[in-house]
């Protein structure tokens, strides 16, 4: 069992306000990590630490250690752009540019500049092959993504992370905007993603979390209440308040 | 039952008002445009349509008079070219400045600053152009004219700069912070983001504020007026007195000519030849935007 990121006393602050308190937690290879909890547990703020957006809002603040593969997150020096390439997002709703499906796909590539033209009619291919919406949109690459349904949208936006070959996924609420039968389409494709990649996903439901996920990390309050596989996590809860969540008594 | 029906009667009167009060601006400008081009209709009785667009000199009040309007216009052109240079990329850089690189403080200082300057009268930008400007142009190229288009371009520039960095501003901080956050999640750069990612998706208003800019620029009358001289010149070189369409539409209306006279026309040809040029660049403007425009 190899740990892709290790983080340890992480603390993080909004100003004064103080959203994590001290998490530690192993997040392991080509497995994926669901973190689940009420609005404004931290779960969200979690997943934004490990590819460093956070830097993007003002008055942020984050200590404590995240080693990813034996790289500091925290480290002031980062290059953030490397580091984003490695780690790549999916965000709450659909995102895609206002550009064709093809230029939404190469967006990260043409921007890198590290895979030559010539591959990349085959780089977005994959791409999409990878997301499960190639044969949706094979023959319509010129379009723009607003064409698209949601769940195409938010399927494009997870081509659009693969294509710069990262190797971790964070998804934050990926199928809160999505009817169910998107949904379903895209816990499938988690399911197939985890073979290359290692997942990090924030979910709502706790369905969800049970069904597609490995590790199940619970936040309460900007603590990680806990942590483990994530058929203990549901069937075995050590805490309280875990067992409180997941049975629905709050939340 | 009674009262319903009161209220409807009083919707329907604040209705037919709204109406009227749009009416309004619609019938001056019917009015407008059939005043210029009843005068335009008398002046070219008068004077040969293709003296007036192809011949290149412009004295109307000169015994003989000749009508050649092209001097005019590519002193018009001139103007809005040049000025166009200095208004269109630093106020687009002004703009991405504001939205994507300043913090919230900056940006509440800046923006206010920037609708000052928008707020100077054009007469005090004249005058800035032919007291600061010219001499400063003068010092590195002695050979200037006093009167120049080079100067009065700056000033027009400068002065038309905040509309294009405000109005594009407000179309760039339109487009939502989800597509920002997407960019930047894939490892793009603020400069990234900012020239592949916001421009691209606030073109159509981008586009419109440049279009405004230049409009304004072809209409802007006083600084022209002052500092770019009144000489009808066919010439592109910028160093040398000019006559712009409005220049000599105000030169003509503070001097002392007839009403009826082919003087008095003649303003009101290049009034109208002034406000099809400015349609034609909106038509150009609106077909430039559609095409372009990206969808969020």
């Amino acid at each position: 069992m190899t740990n892709k990121i290790k983080v340890e006393h992480l603390d993080f602050y909004y100003g004064n306000f103080q959203a994590l308190k001290d998490i530690n937690m192993d997040i392991h290879q080509n497995k994926i990590t669901a973190l689940i909890g009420p609005s404004g547990c931290g779960k969200s703020t979690f997943i934004k630490t490990m590819n460093r957006m956070f830097d993007l809002i003002d008055g942020t603040k984050a200590t404590g250690s995240i080693s990813f593969d034996g790289t500091e997150l925290l480290d002031k020096n980062l290059d953030v752009v490397q580091l984003r390439k490695r780690i790549g997002m999916v965000f709450q709703k659909p995102n895609p540019f206002p550009k064709s499906i093809e230029e939404n796909v190469l967006y990260g590539v043409k921007r890198h500049g590290d895979v030559p033209k010539s591959e990349w009619d085959e780089l977005v291919k994959t791409s999409l092959k990878k997301a499960s919406l190639w044969t949706e949109v094979e023959h319509k690459l010129n379009q723009s993504a607003f064409s698209l349904s949601g769940g195409q949208q938010q399927r494009l936006c997870i081509a659009r992370a693969l294509a710069t070959k990262p190797e971790v996924l964070l998804m934050d609420e990926p199928t809160s905007a999505l009817d169910p039968i998107a949904t379903a389409k895209i816990e499938e494709l988690l399911e197939e993603l985890k073979k290359e990649y290692t997942v990090i996903i924030v979910t709502h439901s706790m369905q969800q979390a049970a069904r597609i996920s490995d590790y199940t990390g619970f936040f309460l309050n900007g603590e990680l209440i806990e942590f483990g596989l994530t058929k203990t996590v549901f069937s075995n809860p050590t805490d309280k308040r875990t067992e409180d969540y997941i049975t629905g008594r709050f939340g | 039952m009674e009262k319903r029906k009161r209220h409807q009667t009083e919707e329907k009167i604040i209705e037919i008002g709204l109406i009227l009060v749009s009416t309004i601006s619609i019938l001056t400008t019917i009015g407008i445009v059939i005043t210029l081009f009843y005068e335009s209709y008398e002046f070219f009785m008068e004077v040969s349509m293709i003296e007036f667009f192809t011949t290149l000199r412009w004295a109307p009040v000169f015994d003989p008079p000749s009508f050649g309007v092209l001097p005019l216009l590519s002193g018009t052109l001139l103007i809005a070219v040049l000025s166009s240079f200095i208004s269109l990329p630093l106020g687009l850089g002004s703009a991405i400045y504001l939205s994507e690189f300043a913090s919230k403080k900056m940006r509440q200082l800046i923006k206010p600053l920037l609708e000052l300057l928008a707020g100077i009268p054009s007469i005090v930008y004249g005058f800035f152009a032919l007291t600061f400007i010219t001499p400063l142009i003068r010092q590195i190229l002695p050979d200037t004219s006093v009167y120049n288009a080079l100067s009065a371009s700056i000033a027009v520039g400068i002065m038309t700069l905040p509309m294009v960095a405000s109005l594009s501003e407000d179309a760039m901080m339109a487009v939502p912070d989800s597509i920002r956050q997407g960019a930047y999640a894939l490892g793009s750069t603020r400069l990234e983001v900012a020239l592949h990612v916001i421009v691209p998706a606030a073109f159509s208003g981008i586009a419109a504020s440049f279009m405004l800019a230049i409009s304004r620029a072809i209409g802007e009358t006083m600084i022209v007026a002052i500092a770019a001289g009144q000489t009808p010149t066919f010439t592109l070189n910028p160093l040398e007195s000019i006559q712009t369409m409005t220049g000599f539409m105000v030169n003509m209306a503070l001097g002392d000519i007839q009403q009826g006279s082919i003087e008095f026309k003649t303003v009101f040809v290049v009034g109208a030849l002034l406000f099809l040029v400015t349609l034609a660049l909106n038509f150009i403007a609106k077909f430039v935007i559609q095409k372009n425009r990206e969808v969020y």
